[in-house]
């Protein structure tokens, strides 16, 4: 990588490298934080009703009795706050060539050799695996979670159905989990400058070239250098 | 049988051999419902309000002898009318007393996810207590009878208690008391086991039903409430009772290898990124080169 390794940059160059250009709209970063809080709700009182040893969550949050009622209505808002997140995201989220050559050496990524990966635009592929496994899984949580919440009115003649939905709502949700320790993981202590992005709303422009090369291009309105 | 817990096993300062000792021949309750000599008064659904303090409930009518479709939160105990036609056109009224199996194996306490909501006690009899219900109904989806039922205003699940209360104090259950026939009685589960078989064979040998027989079904490790079928080959024609029930396979996969997977996978996946943390470290941005930036910004 062609760093001025010799001299180090200048302060002109730093200040330009630390200037904060905007990646997150307020509507984006509001609508985000419903999401965020909304599941952090289900996963606790789902967590919950998951395992005994896990039982006291409920207690954390106004007693058993109080999360059963409010888990679903809290269900409810968190598909809202995906789907308005589909609306804002879902055209950055499509998955093109380039990605699926990141994809092949994701494991350059994993060990943080990322400047052996080829540039990524406004998300990389991991990101949009993030956001298409939750936005099906929110479709499968909303129906099984339907079938769950009242359960008394399903006849008994499609009780089959009631052992279907505690099947795939559990294993869904399950998913979800694992996306979501991922998604926090990453944004919060891996990658440095990502949670500040989702809370003021700007990452500086080193921060974009390092992770968003292709995005980085875009809205400095330069054109990728000749190789 | 119900006063177990008093029953006294050895005495300071006494000879001789305890008085009492071997009272309780047998701990475990049950209810015997024979089919074949229940007339379908109904005595039995309104000594189940009475006792357990419920109106009754507005009745349907669908031209049979039916109260109701369903046995309701506040209504557990429901005669079901069946028009039966024989092979040789005859046709029989089956009646069945419907309420709580009380399974030894039951499917509501494995589905259900909070603490103390269902006991089973070492009489056999499986009981809701509702102060700890959360009202999720995953007992309703765990129950092979659809026996649970939701209350929306209590917003917790009831279900006939085999008169728990009563029976603690050496009562039978109250739907046994109001039964003028004696199609219903109550004891200890061998006897009422014998007294069952000894029916069926009755019926067998003697009233020409050769496929009478007793349903106590294995597939819950059998029921504290059995009944005498005439037709104990088709337990569906009495309003549903499933031939061979048992605790969802659903159910099964959900509260065994499903849980311990996801635990395994949750825990797992913490431990692993902790030490993806520890080995690669965090992601820091780098300086932009040269080549990337405006002309103005290139000194170097």
């Amino acid at each position: 990588m062609s760093t001025n390794a010799v001299s180090g940059p200048t302060t002109a160059t730093r200040a330009y490298d630390e200037e904060l250009i905007t990646r997150y709209s307020l509507a984006e970063r509001a609508n985000h934080w419903v999401g965020a809080l909304t599941y952090i709700y289900l996963l606790i009182t789902g967590l919950a009703f998951w395992t005994p040893y896990l039982f006291w969550l409920a207690t954390v949050v106004g007693g058993g009795t109080t999360a059963r009622f409010m888990h679903p209505w809290i269900g409810l808002f968190f598909t809202v706050s995906l789907f308005v997140t589909f609306i804002q995201w879902r055209q950055d989220m499509v998955i093109d060539d380039d990605d699926r050559k990141w994809a092949d050496d994701i494991e350059a990524y994993i060990k943080n050799e990322d400047e052996k990966l080829p540039p990524v635009g406004r998300f990389n592929w991991g990101q949009k695996l993030f956001f298409w496994g939750m936005v099906f899984s929110v479709i499968l949580l909303l129906i099984s979670g339907g079938g769950l919440w009242y359960v008394e009115a399903f006849p008994w003649k499609f009780h089959l159905l009631r052992y279907v939905a505690i099947l795939v709502h559990a294993s869904v949700a399950l998913i979800t989990i694992g996306l979501f320790l991922i998604h926090v993981y990453m944004s919060t202590i891996l990658e440095e400058g990502s949670f500040g992005s989702m809370v003021h709303g700007t990452v500086t422009r080193a921060w974009a070239w390092t992770f968003h090369r292709k995005w980085y291009y875009q809205v400095t309105g330069r054109s990728r250098p000749k190789q | 049988m119900s006063q177990a817990s008093t029953e006294i096993i050895r005495i300071s300062g006494h000879t001789g051999t305890v008085p009492g000792a071997g009272l309780n021949r047998e701990y475990q309750v049950c209810k015997l419902v024979d089919t074949t000599t229940c007339i379908g008064c109904k005595a039995c659904e309104v000594a189940c309000l009475e006792w357990n303090g419920y109106t009754f409930s507005e009745t349907t009518f669908d031209n049979s002898y039916q109260t109701m479709p369903d046995t309701q939160w506040n209504y557990w105990n429901l005669i079901r009318f069946n028009e039966h036609e024989r092979d040789d056109g005859s046709m029989m009224l089956l009646m069945r007393k419907d309420q709580c199996m009380h399974c030894e194996d039951p499917g509501c306490l494995a589905a259900c996810p909070a603490d103390s909501a269902i006991v089973q006690y070492a009489n056999g009899i499986v009981d809701f207590q509702e102060a700890h219900c959360i009202g999720c109904g995953y007992c309703i989806t765990g129950c092979p009878f659809n026996i649970p039922k939701f209350s929306p205003t209590a917003r917790k699940v009831f279900k006939c208690t085999l008169c728990n209360d009563r029976v603690q104090v050496g009562l039978e259950p109250a739907c046994i008391k109001a039964c003028p026939t004696g199609c219903l009685h109550f004891g200890t589960k061998s006897e009422m086991k014998e007294l069952a078989e000894t029916r069926a064979e009755q019926l067998r040998e003697v009233s020409g039903f050769g496929d009478a027989g007793v349903y106590d079904p294995p597939g819950v490790s059998g029921t504290h409430v059995i009944y005498v079928l005439h037709d104990a080959k088709n337990p569906e024609l009495y309003g549903g009772l499933p031939k061979n029930p048992h605790i969802p396979y659903s159910v099964w996969l959900w509260k065994k290898p499903l849980k311990w997977l996801g635990n395994f996978a949750m825990i797992g996946g913490l431990v692993g990124l902790a030490v993806h943390y520890m080995r690669f470290g965090p992601k820091k941005e780098e300086p932009i080169p040269p080549s990337d930036r405006p002309d103005d910004e290139r000194r170097v």
